[in-house]
This record gives C-alpha cells, structure tokens and sequence, in this order.
C-alpha cells in the first residue's frame, strides 16, 4: 500500500494538469490554444499549469513563428511520459 | 482514501486521450444517410446497365455511351449527396457536443482516407473509360475498405472492422464478377446502415 501511494504524483492531482499530461502523451506535440480549447480553462490558468509542469521537468516547448504570429508547441519529456504512467499505474492498483 | 476521485481521474485521462488524438465526431446518422443515398444509387445503376433486357434470356451488362454517360451522372450524385449529408450531420453533432470540426484530428483523418480513396477513384475512372465496368463496382468496396482501414486510427475503433468487411465483400466481387452490383449495394447500402444504426446507438449523434 504504501509503496503504491509513493508512485502517486502529487503533480498530477490537478485536473487541469492530469488532462495537458493525458494529452500530451497522445500527441506528439500540441499548442497553446489547442489545448486551451481541450481543457476549456482559460490563458492564464492554462499558462499557470504549463509552467508548473515544465519546472518538474515533465514537459518541454519551443516557440516558433507563423507568420508573425509566435507559437507555442508543448511536448512531454520522456521523464514526464514516465512519471505519468507510474501515476495512472499506481491508481489503477489503488482501485484494484 | 477518496476512491471515487481516482475513478474519477482514471475516465478524465481515458476522455482526453480519446478527444485530443481522435476525430469523434463521426455520427451513426451520416452512415444511415449513405446507406439509403448508395441503395438508391445502385438500383438507379441496375436499371441503366440491365435496361431493356428479356428477364428470361442471360442478362449481359450493356453499355452504350449514354449509358455509360448516365452512370456516371447516377455515381457522382451518389457520391455529392453523400458526402454532403455526411458533413451536415457530423457538424451537427460537433456542434451539440461543443467540439471543434476542423482541428489537427479531422486532418489527419482525411488525409489518411483520401490517399487510398483518390488512388481508387482514379484507377475505376480509367478502367470506365478502358470498358473494364465489371471490375469496377468490386474494386471501389476495396478501396473503400482499405481507406478506412487507413483512417481509422484517427476515429471510432469500429471503422477498422467496416473497412475490413468492405474489402472482403470487394474481393468476393472480383470472383463472383457477375454479383458486383449486390455486393456493392450490400457494402455501401446495408452495411452503412447497420453500423450508421450501432454507431448512433453507442455514441449518439
């Protein structure tokens, strides 16, 4: 039990950053308004999350222009693919 | 411990993965709509291509220019219609549901169908014009079958299965030459209903 409860993320408890990790893990890559309207929240809740996420090293972006409008595309770290599944694991074990 | 929360969080991750990677969308009732459209098209084609004929004698296929001509007139509406009801019902349903029609998923969707479905497309029209038309209804079921195979992955599981049974009734067409037309009433017309009927029922529209 108490092994299972390591392997919960407190990263994760978060709706809004359970779903951009859920998406994340789908798609190569996603930006900033797509998930926006995926998550239905709002810039700057959205911006909040993205950055907390980056900190622990779980995701990863890079800018680029369409013309002149700057872009963001977000992708998960292979230490953050990881840490997601350990987290989903250990909630299905959780729920067993 | 709040068991319900992580059940909870379990359907919010299995949702998101769904509607980020996929096109879902897709409603039962454009299915139905392409399965009646397709079953008048082929009685429409059966009249052209047995007209005038004594139902005692062997029936042979018959093509004149102007039939030839009249077929073609009966497939592209067929098609037009179809893939119009397809796109109003499906917008329908996107809108209901609150989700966007045109995003990375409905691309990659048609892409992938389009490439087998153009290549298809092309090869019957230069078998038309050649006068190989008994090829031709089999060969549009293979086709078809093998882009939806191609596109599934990018919508609901059960297009694969579809796409599947549609290549094998194609494949049954090319042997059994003289039943293409039924096949491909049955592929396109019935077909198309019944899973358009299961669709609606496990996702709505």
């Amino acid at each position: 039990m108490k092994d299972i409860l390591k392997n919960l993320n407190k990263a994760f408890e978060n709706k809004v950053r359970l779903g951009i990790m859920s998406a994340l893990l789908v798609n190569d890559h996603l930006d900033f308004n797509t998930l926006k309207d995926l998550l239905g929240v709002t810039d700057g809740n959205l911006a909040s999350h993205l950055k907390s996420l980056e900190k622990s090293g779980y995701i990863k972006f890079s800018k680029e222009f369409i013309g002149r409008k700057p872009n963001t595309k977000y992708s998960a770290c292979e230490e953050g693919k990881l840490a997601f599944s350990k987290h989903i694991k250990a909630i299905e074990q959780l729920l067993q | 411990m709040d068991k319900n929360k992580y059940i909870e969080d379990l359907k919010d991750i299995k949702q998101m993965m769904n509607r980020s990677s996929k096109f879902i969308s897709l409603s039962g009732m454009s299915g139905i709509a392409a399965g009646i459209l397709a079953l008048v098209g082929a009685y429409l084609a059966f009249q052209t291509i047995y007209a005038d004929q004594n139902y005692l004698v062997y029936r042979q296929a018959s093509l004149s220019s102007e039939n030839l001509l009249n077929l073609l007139i009966i497939a592209l509406m067929t098609l037009i219609l179809s893939i119009g009801s397809g796109i109003f019902f499906t917008t329908r349903k996107a809108k209901k549901n609150k989700q966007k029609l045109w995003d990375s998923q409905t691309k990659n969707l048609l892409i992938n169908l389009f490439i087998p479905l153009a290549t298809g497309g092309i090869l019957c029209f230069i078998l038309l014009l050649k006068g190989f038309i008994g090829i031709i209804a089999p060969l549009t079921l293979i086709f078809y079958g093998l882009a939806l195979v191609n596109a599934s992955k990018y919508t609901l599981q059960e297009i694969r299965s579809l796409g599947l049974i549609e290549i094998i009734l194609g494949l049954l067409g090319i042997y059994f030459i003289g039943y293409g037309l039924i096949l491909w009433a049955i592929g396109f017309g019935i077909l198309h209903i019944v899973y358009g009927i299961i669709m609606h029922l496990r996702y709505g529209s």
